[in-house]
């Protein structure tokens, strides 16, 4: 299972277009998780999470700032590859300054038949919220409706709301597995799961996913856990990284990321106002920094996950440049301090220096395992 | 050396009175408590005409004008710098926040004129808006800082990033999203404070501001003369106070005394740099502590009459029918009911200039490009700003529109507040070499 989870990302382009030719339906990229995908299913449509390849930037210098972080530069250098020359059109939820940027570079440098932006608002906390983005929502659906010509009813929307739920509920089943002592997943595999539910037909990866759970009960991964880490920060699919990681005598038994928990951890509550129901569930859920404030929830709910998947160390994780995630780092080191959980921050770039991480990583290893008083 | 025509020119007579009022700010804020009165804190663009109600004696500091304080002397800085940097924050973040959380960490705040004080005056409350990623965040941290010093500060903060009005107003549930909040925010200002709420006193203050910020626009549309009357460096010291007070009658008074002299003397022909004969705007904010590379374009011969940074992070402008980029006419009369003026002032601020290229870089180009044409500007200095992810969201764009329409642009990379990012003889060489490219040679040593 997890090989196709695997392959599913590795040829991503090649299974959208595979998924087009078969159902005759558009295919959208989106950057960010707050892009309702409910919506977008509910129409028909398959969305693709547009994420980077983690090669050095060659053409991204002249439409975006090379001050704004990796991850809004490299998913814009995949458009202007033509990578996702098969997609019919774009949408982004409001999320930080640097994917609006990739956004709205790709809407004006690559042919795009369809292009929106929706203004997911950042007052998360505020009892407006939900209100506000129902409205953008509607405005949303309409937009899709007049794209496609097609009408999306309530039966449609709770199709899509339904395809997403069980998907998230089934992947929160999966991490489940991931609390035991010696966890049956590793959290490369954990990370390849998500990230594929992120541009596969969530349908195809629910029976996928179905098919993992009857199996995990008896799966034995035949290796020492070693120090059980948490992974926290910016959208991470570095999966490089975390199979390095891993390989050093440690699991991440848990996540704090939107490729990862932060996705899958909240589900839409069923009301009679389909786009209320669904507004509710991206406001409501475990937010991206960006928009949490004036109270930490976000930092809060890494501690609680530390305490839930019994986590020894975490690696705080910034691409560079983000903003919202480097302004939380201290706070965020200080509160799973007070759990006992030891944390190591790690800048991330496009690429990341793995023989200067190793060390680091190893250092914070031994410091978790008390093999540092040894010397 | 080549001769050139030159304009008399004098320096402005309301300098020193904005100077004063400039450092009466800090100074209020710092002894607010002293003589009974509430401090808060916020960003420049938060709606300062509403904790306005609270009483006359409510004082501010605005983050990113004391960010921007602490940025021009570079000692104090750079020990903000390390103390944010040895707290644990990346050296990448916004640089007047992290100048003001430094401010925070050491305990010391500084006034006006570069003097240092012991003891960093915590706010009574924080009062934001948030727009950019960092907004909200700056305070939320702030606040953090000052409660590990055992000060619990109560925060709320107005989300503003509901998209920006082109070619038709704002729809009004997104009007209508920002009027609840500040509604709320009215009610919450008087449970923290234990205050009556005033809205005799709101609605003079909604209408100080709009009278303001039209007047800071007015007065950046004198400077389309020929000579200008104002060059822009002269300008940062007069903006400011829009980005400090725009909501007192202090400030109304300060630009209308300011927009008559500068009518005067475009009346008499007064020039801010007496051998003008190429005409620059910039983009964002200057790296602060690096002023002087204005006076070395005026050896050029060179006038920045100002950006669109200058004009409209306080200046309210609109689109004419005409197509004309002018100040935003005021609405026709002074709000009369808390409800009339909370929905004024969201009406008046939604428009603000500085806020639309956070969604539309087409709509800060067509910006730029009036200013051009209407200011008779000859090329654009874009300064791509590593200090503000804010303000250079979108730039490459902005320089993209700008080549597209045959305007000579230069870039250049620095930081507005931390001068470790800005090179300053390297910048200084290639802007030499850009003036030369518009065949302008050196006129005085």
């Amino acid at each position: 299972m997890f090989t196709t989870f695997r392959e599913w990302i590795d040829n991503r382009h090649e299974y959208a277009k595979a998924w087009k030719q078969k159902t005759e339906n558009k295919a959208v990229g989106y950057f960010c998780t707050y892009v309702p995908e409910e919506i977008l299913y509910a129409a028909n449509i398959l969305p693709v999470r547009i994420l980077g390849s983690h090669e050095p930037p060659t053409v991204t210098e002249p439409y975006i700032f090379a001050m704004f972080c990796h991850l809004c530069r490299d998913c814009l250098a995949q458009g202007l590859k033509g990578r996702f020359d098969y997609i019919d059109g774009i949408v982004e939820g409001q999320s930080c300054l640097h994917l609006r940027q990739a956004f709205n570079a790709w809407r004006l440098h690559i042919p795009t038949d369809f292009a929106y932006y929706i203004h997911v608002p950042h007052g998360v906390q505020s009892p407006h919220a939900i209100p506000f983005l129902t409205q953008e929502l509607a405005k949303f659906k309409k937009a899709l409706e007049d794209w496609t010509g097609k009408k999306i009813t309530n039966e449609d929307l709770d199709r899509g709301i339904k395809a997403m739920n069980k998907n998230r509920e089934l992947m929160r089943k999966v991490y489940e597995y991931r609390k035991l002592d010696n966890p049956k997943i590793t959290g490369l595999e954990a990370m390849e799961m998500v990230l594929s539910s992120q541009m596969t037909d969530k349908d195809e990866h629910s029976k996928l996913l179905e098919k993992l759970l009857e199996e995990l009960p008896s799966r034995n991964l035949n290796r020492n856990p070693g120090v059980r880490l948490m992974i926290i920060g910016s959208e991470d699919d570095d999966r490089v990284f975390m199979k390095n990681v891993e390989a050093l005598g440690a699991t991440f038994v848990m996540d704090e990321h939107c490729t990862g928990s932060r996705y899958i951890w909240d589900d839409v509550v069923p009301h009679e106002d389909r786009l209320f129901a669904i507004a509710s569930r991206y406001v409501n859920r475990v937010p991206c920094p960006s928009k949490d404030w004036p109270e930490f929830t976000r930092v809060n709910q890494a501690v609680k996950l530390a305490k839930d998947f019994n986590v020894q160390g975490a690696l705080v994780i910034q691409n560079k440049f983000c903003d919202p995630h480097g302004i939380e780092i201290p706070p965020l080191r200080e509160a799973l301090k007070t759990i006992g959980v030891q944390t190591y921050p790690f800048e991330f770039d496009v690429t990341v220096p793995w023989g200067q991480f190793r060390t680091r990583v190893e250092a914070f290893l031994e410091t978790l395992t008390g093999l540092a008083e040894l010397f | 050396m080549t001769q050139v025509k030159e304009y008399p020119t004098e320096l402005l007579k309301i300098w020193n009175e904005g100077k004063q009022l400039r450092g009466k700010y800090y100074k209020n804020y710092l002894t607010a408590h002293e003589r009974g009165g509430l401090r808060w804190a916020g960003g420049a663009w938060s709606f300062s005409a509403i904790p306005a109600g609270l009483g006359e004696d409510v004082y501010c500091i605005t983050g990113e004008p004391h960010g921007a304080t602490i940025a021009f002397f570079k000692d104090f800085t750079a020990k903000c710098h390390e103390a944010v940097e040895a707290a644990g924050f990346p050296r990448t973040l916004c640089a007047y926040m992290r100048n003001y959380w430094g401010s925070i960490l050491l305990d010391k705040y500084i006034l006006a004129d570069g003097t240092v004080v012991d003891g960093h005056p915590a706010p009574d409350f924080i009062w934001q808006d948030h727009i950019c990623c960092s907004h909200g965040k700056w305070y939320q941290v702030a606040r953090w800082l000052e409660e590990k010093k055992g000060r619990k500060v109560p925060m709320y903060c107005v989300d503003v990033s509901v998209g920006y009005p082109m070619d038709k107003p704002l729809e009004e549930y997104k009007i209508n999203y920002i009027f609840q909040q500040l509604n709320d925010g009215i009610e919450w200002l008087e449970k923290v404070t234990g205050r009556t709420y005033n809205d005799k006193l709101l609605c003079e203050a909604v209408w100080n501001e709009i009278n303001a910020t039209r007047l800071w626009a007015e007065i950046c549309t004198l400077n389309q003369a020929v000579p200008a009357p104002l060059d822009e460096k002269s300008m940062y010291s007069l903006y400011v106070m829009g980005t400090l007070i725009k909501h007192r009658p202090e400030c109304v008074a300060f630009y209308e005394k300011l927009k008559a002299e500068v009518e005067g003397r475009v009346r008499r022909g007064i020039a801010a740099v007496a051998n003008e004969r190429f005409r620059v705007i910039t983009d964002t904010q200057p790296p602060w502590g690096f002023l002087k590379i204005f006076r070395e374009m005026e050896k050029y011969g060179v006038v920045s009459l100002g950006s669109l940074y200058t004009y409209g992070l306080i200046g309210m402008w609109k689109y004419r029918p005409d197509g004309t980029w002018a100040p935003k006419e005021l609405p026709p009369r002074k709000p009369q009911t808390r409800e009339e003026a909370v929905r004024m002032i969201v009406e008046w601020t939604v428009d603000r200039p500085e806020w639309a290229h956070f969604y539309v870089p087409e709509a800060k180009t067509k910006m730029i490009l009036s200013i051009v044409k209407q200011w008779k500007v000859d090329a654009v200095l874009l300064h791509y700003n590593r200090g503000c992810e804010g303000l250079s969201v979108h730039i490459a764009e902005n320089r993209h529109g700008l080549v597209e329409a045959g305007v000579p642009v230069f870039p250049f990379e620095g930081n507005m507040g931390d001068e470790r990012e800005f090179d300053f003889p390297g910048t200084l060489a290639r802007l030499t070499t850009f003036f030369e490219s518009m065949e302008l040679k050196k006129l005085k040593e």
